[in-house]
């Protein structure tokens, strides 16, 4: 790997070979956690803390009977057994979801899909709380639970969710992008047009370290400090203040270091408010952490996708159109983590890269006896769905007219003049220059030679495949008059000081899991400021500690909190010019700023650097009107637009015939995220979400049998990819800028998980070609590879 | 975290104290070796022994030894161990192809081929190593030591002739000249239990005919070897196309079921492919080996 330099130092900073602003950089949280010191959710002890336990549904479906806890009260290590009528008592047995839907916290009624919380157990320590679950004995009525989305609707279907007044059937909602007649149009007088069903089955994020939550609820000053393992602790305060009834100002939530998130944690699980009422009923302070099989079964899953694609275009390769038809299955809640005006996210930026005469969708959302969720996965909103179906359709498309696939993707490039760009489904694209990604992956690839290595090899019988994907990602949401969560407007605050000696702390609304927000976020303000970053503390993931703002999903943090920390660093620089020329005795219209310090201009010697200024501002000195004593500001920042980052992916791999395993042998991944803040952060990112992609194009999955068992509860079965099935990453990158981003960066975190499993699965249908294999759906496991190559291949199950 | 029931835990000082102690804490006692089979178990809930019977400190079952015309391996044996060691992959080579693709390196480490052979997982690797070399198994109990052929060994799945009471404390594995094996599986993922593996050893006569063969097949619902299939080898000169005999003989005679990893056809097609393969590889490696 290289070393890019990519902002030429500070001179004025001291050690000339280091980056003062962007570069690369190590991280900043790095020491704690490689020494073994960071402080995750499960480290943390109270005094007198107890544990709780969740007992599960072993069932799909069912009408809950009796629950006799007796038993489990007379367990000499148990304080408490808390079940849906008790928190049915306190009006708790109900919670709102993030898309305008009810979750059970407890079964009241009846059990909803596999796993459910049924019963909640607070003991001395976590052996007897789960010795306890086993001494509850439930009673309940089986029946017929809906396992196949495609089974949703049908009339004899049982209805989930007769709890909502009126409900007859297992609708959730219709909803539609784009111009039907228009796009019906363009598909009747075209050339060419292919169609294929595309399935994205259900995965899961699966973070290493599972949810959980510490409640403490101090009885005297009723107040309630809650740790959490969450994404967006501010979101989370004020839905716990409108739903527990604890005034707002009462409630700290706490998010502390987080093994990994990828959207299972943003909303809130049953556990979290378990904890809280185990907290309130025993007085003492309870912790609750969900193992491994109760994240995968009951969190909050990803995808679920049953896409009908449609692609029209003349017979010389120009694409017209992109239509589709999307059965989306939301499990027993619609609990999915998006905005409120988006019931199928981003998903209708499914018109992907290509410059369209028309596009249309219409998505409908059903009710399954499967645990809640759907957005997660660092899926951008549904974005992931949406460009693996268009590179999926385009490649079936390359197929058809007998194009090369990159060829065909470069004819129908929206074109760099073209930027900003409104598609047919009412995204203005921010900007853009695609010809040059995708020829630099190319040359990276070798991609001719790859051709043809590809042809002697089939010559020979060998099944080598080059799958060729293009993105483009939506992210960054708000502006906030278009983007809210459960009516909270998609805005971040961020908030800084300079302190007297000119360290300074950035206090931030995101939480990172992983991404290295401290590094990251110190590295902005101190391009902005002029002083190391090593200088700045970044504060966040405390509610008591930092200022509003929705959380990191959707690859926001950069696009928004990023946002507010260049612009709140601005105004400090802007007041800082003022307390400057009051010390320099000059106009401050007469300064000048380099990296670091205002100086007069055509004098550079007479400067004053950021921390003199922040010595001044705190001394004694006579501040200029209107500036008060210190060198702070604050902003919330309510981005005009998201931003659109992009990337060209090739992969290639080499399918063994006999077996029907897949390697993947090369994986080149050519992204552009607007500005580069950390290179290196940017690298991990990508490396991670391809690492993700190989996951859910070969061998992920979290499946149910008829009766509603999940058969992916555990690592046995849902599995992760390790170093042995993902090549060495070859990664580039072009910079092409966000026009109304302060310093002009897109977001980078879910790029390569949204770009990879179509470049993955093109490769393996590209390999399959000589047996006749147009499209395969993932999981791409020898077994599913094999019985594509014997003409039987079915959407998996 | 997933927690077991409660359980009580002895660990034993040699083979001797180990057997007591079982005998004193009766059929409810278990002996633990690696964990890595009985402890995910205990964790999900699916075994609650009343005790645990530790023969870690048992270095006297931790060995790898040649000896005369055979090869002894202690019980206690780490897959790490086998992994590594030369002498194992100059005489049995499917030993090392096989220990390379069991588990990761953490599970390798700590688990142990007689933990291995006693758990008889259908998917296990090593009982279908230990078939085709013709292993002996050597157990000792309250009524003292005996051997037992690996034919007789497995029982079924999740059953042996290890009798709660007993330990197994060694296998033995006759060294033959001219010899080769060979073993290979298809697995979801590195780690994963296999799909279906296939393991192959033949010995081959001076002129180069197979004198005796041995397939084993994983996974596939099959205990012991293929003796259809290795009746077609016999007397023979190794051939492509008798490989491919064999190997349509062993995917008639499994029998495998539909499952996560894949349907019946496939899994027969898996066996007919990989027979042939470690045929061709432990035939080539017999007539590469010496005289042994
Ligand atoms: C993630 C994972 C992946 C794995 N993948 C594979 C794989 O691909 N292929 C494969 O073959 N295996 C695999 N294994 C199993 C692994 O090889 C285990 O180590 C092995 O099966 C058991 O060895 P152990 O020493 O850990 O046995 P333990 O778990 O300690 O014991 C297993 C059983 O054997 C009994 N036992 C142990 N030693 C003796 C003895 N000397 N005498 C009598 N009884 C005894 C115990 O009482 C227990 O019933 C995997 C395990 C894990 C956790």
């Amino acid at each position: 790997m290289t070393t890019v330099q990519e902002h030429a130092p500070n001179p004025a900073a001291g050690d000339p070979g280091r980056p003062i602003g962007y570069g690369r950089i190590q991280r900043k949280e790095d020491p704690r956690f490689v020494r073994g010191k960071g402080n995750y959710l499960d480290d943390i002890v109270l005094p007198g803390m107890l544990h709780g336990a969740v007992l599960r549904a072993p069932v799909a479906h069912a009408r809950l009977v009796s629950i006799d806890t007796t038993e489990a009260l007379a367990h000499p290590r148990v304080l408490a057994v808390i079940t849906g009528k008790d928190l049915q008592a306190l009006n708790l047995a109900w919670a709102p979801t993030l898309s305008a839907d009810v979750q059970a916290v407890l079964v009241t009624d009846k059990v909803r899909f596999q796993g459910q919380e049924v019963a909640f157990v607070v003991a001395e320590d976590r052996y007897a709380a789960r010795d306890a679950l086993e001494l509850i004995d439930v009673e309940y009525d089986v029946l017929p639970p809906v396992i196949d989305a495609r089974r949703a609707l049908d009339p004899d279907a049982p209805v989930i969710r007769d709890d909502i007044e009126g409900r007859t059937d297992n609708r959730i909602f219709d909803w539609e992008m784009g111009d039907a007649a228009e796009t019906e149009a363009v598909f009747a007088a075209a050339d060419v047009v292919v169609s294929q069903e595309v399935v994205y089955p259900r995965v899961h994020p699966a973070p290493m370290e599972t949810c959980g939550a510490v409640a403490d609820f101090d009885p005297v000053d009723g107040r309630l400090t809650l740790y959490e393992t969450t994404q967006a602790p501010h979101a989370h305060r004020t839905l716990y203040a409108m739903v527990a009834g604890i005034p707002e100002h009462k409630i700290r939530v706490v998010s502390p270091d987080i093994g990994g998130g990828f959207g299972n944690k943003v909303g809130i699980y049953p556990g979290y408010v378990l904890a809280v009422v185990g907290s309130i009923v025993t007085g003492r302070p309870v912790k609750w952490v969900e193992d491994r099989s109760e994240n995968l079964m009951s969190t909050s899953f990803a995808r679920d996708y049953i896409m009908q694609g449609e692609i029209a275009a003349t017979k010389e390769g120009k694409i017209l159109a992109v239509r589709t038809s999307v059965l989306a299955d939301h499990g027993a809640f619609n609990a999915t983590a998006q905005p409120t005006k988006n019931p199928a996210g981003f998903f209708s930026i499914f018109t992907g890269s290509y410059d369209l005469k028309a596009a249309y969708c219409k998505v409908r959302g059903v009710y399954t006896n499967k645990a809640p969720g759907g957005v997660a996965y660092a899926c951008s909103f549904r974005v992931t769905e949406a460009v693996y179906l268009v590179e999926r359709m385009v490649d079936i498309l390359a197929r058809k007219l007998e194009m090369d696939p990159a060829e065909l993707r470069l004819k129908n490039f929206i074109r760099p003049e073209q930027f900003p760009y409104a598609n047919k489904t009412g995204w203005v694209y921010d900007s853009g220059n695609y010809e040059p990604a995708m020829r630099l992956s190319m040359q990276m690839a070798g991609y001719d030679e790859l051709r043809r290595e590809q042809l002697e090899k089939r010559e020979r019988g060998e099944l080598m495949g080059i799958g060729v994907a293009f993105f483009t990602e939506t992210v960054g949401a708000g502006p906030r008059k278009h983007f809210d969560i459960v009516g909270l407007g998609m805005a971040d605050g961020a908030e800084l000081r300079v302190h007297p000696t000119g360290k300074a702390v950035v206090r931030i609304s995101v939480q990172s899991q992983g991404q290295g927000h401290e590094t990251t976020f110190a590295q902005i303000v101190a391009e902005e400021l002029g002083i190391p970053p090593e200088s700045i503390d970044v504060v966040h993931g405390d509610t008591d500690q930092t200022p509003f703002g929705l959380g990191t999903y959707g690859s926001r943090s950069t696009p928004v909190s990023g946002g507010a920390v260049a612009l709140v660093a601005r105004k400090v620089r802007e007041k800082a010019k003022f307390i400057a020329a009051a010390m320099l005795e000059a106009r401050p219209e007469d300064l000048e700023w380099e990296k670091g310090r205002w100086f007069v201009k055509g004098d550079p010697g007479a400067g004053k650097t950021i921390a003199e200024i922040a010595l001044g501002a705190h001394g004694t000195m006579a501040l200029p009107e209107g500036i008060d004593g210190n060198l702070d500001a604050e902003v919330t920042y309510d981005p005009p637009n998201l931003t659109f980052p992009f990337g060209a992916y090739i992969c290639v791999v080499d399918v063994d015939a006999g077996t029907g395993a897949v390697k993947v042998r090369r994986f080149i991944a050519v992204d552009d995220c607007g500005t580069r803040i950390n290179p290196m952060i940017i690298e991990g990112q990508v490396h991670g979400g391809l690492t993700d992609g190989v996951g859910m194009a070969l061998m992920q999955i979290i499946a149910f049998d008829e009766d509603g068992n999940c058969l992916s509860g555990s690592f046995m079965d849902y599995l992760i990819p390790t170093a042995m099935e993902v090549p060495d990453w070859e990664t580039g990158y072009t910079v092409t800028p966000s026009p109304h981003h302060p310093i002009g960066a897109k977001g980078i975190g879910e790029s390569a998980t949204v770009g990879s499993p179509p470049a993955i699965v093109n490769a393996i249908v590209d390999a399959l070609a000589p047996y006749g294999v147009t499209h395969m759906d993932m999981p791409c496991t020898p077994a599913r590879v094999w019985e594509a190559m014997q003409g039987r291949h079915g959407p998996p199950v | 975290m997933q927690i077991p029931a409660a359980f009580d835990y002895e660990r034993a000082s040699d083979v001797a104290n180990a057997l007591a102690l079982l005998e004193r804490h009766g059929p409810e006692s278990r002996v633990i070796a690696g964990g890595h089979s009985l402890l995910p178990m205990m964790k999900l809930r699916l075994a609650r022994p009343d005790w645990l019977i530790d023969i870690n400190g048992l270095t006297e079952l931790d060995f790898i030894l040649r000896e005369g015309d055979q090869l002894r391996v202690g019980a206690l044996t780490r897959h790490t161990a086998l992994l590594e060691s030369a002498d194992v992959a100059g005489l049995f080579p499917i030993i090392r192809d096989a220990e390379r693709v069991i588990a990761d390196p953490v599970v390798r480490n700590r688990g142990t081929i007689g933990g291995s052979l006693c758990q008889a997982d259908p998917a296990e690797d090593l009982s279908t190593v230990c078939d085709v070399l013709r292993a002996l198994t050597v157990i000792r109990g309250p009524a003292g030591q005996r051997t037992v052929p690996m034919a007789d060994f497995h029982q079924g799945p999740y059953e042996t002739a290890v009798a709660q009471n007993e330990l197994l404390c060694e296998i033995r594995f006759p060294i033959r000249p001219r010899s080769g094996s060979a073993y290979e599986k298809v697995e979801r993922r590195v780690g994963d239990w296999a799909v279906v593996a296939a393991g192959a050893a033949v010995a081959l006569s001076a002129d180069g005919t197979v004198d005796d063969a041995a397939i084993g097949l994983t996974a596939v619902g099959l205990d012991g070897t293929v003796p259809e299939a290795e009746a077609v080898l016999q007397g023979r000169q190794p051939h492509e196309d008798l490989f491919a005999e064999a190997g349509r003989i062993a995917a008639a005679a499994c029998d495998p079921v539909a499952d996560r990893r894949g349907p019946v056809d496939y899994k027969r097609h898996l066996v007919e492919e990989l027979t042939r393969r470690v045929l061709r590889r432990a035939c080539a490696r017999a007539a590469g080996a010496g005289q042994g």
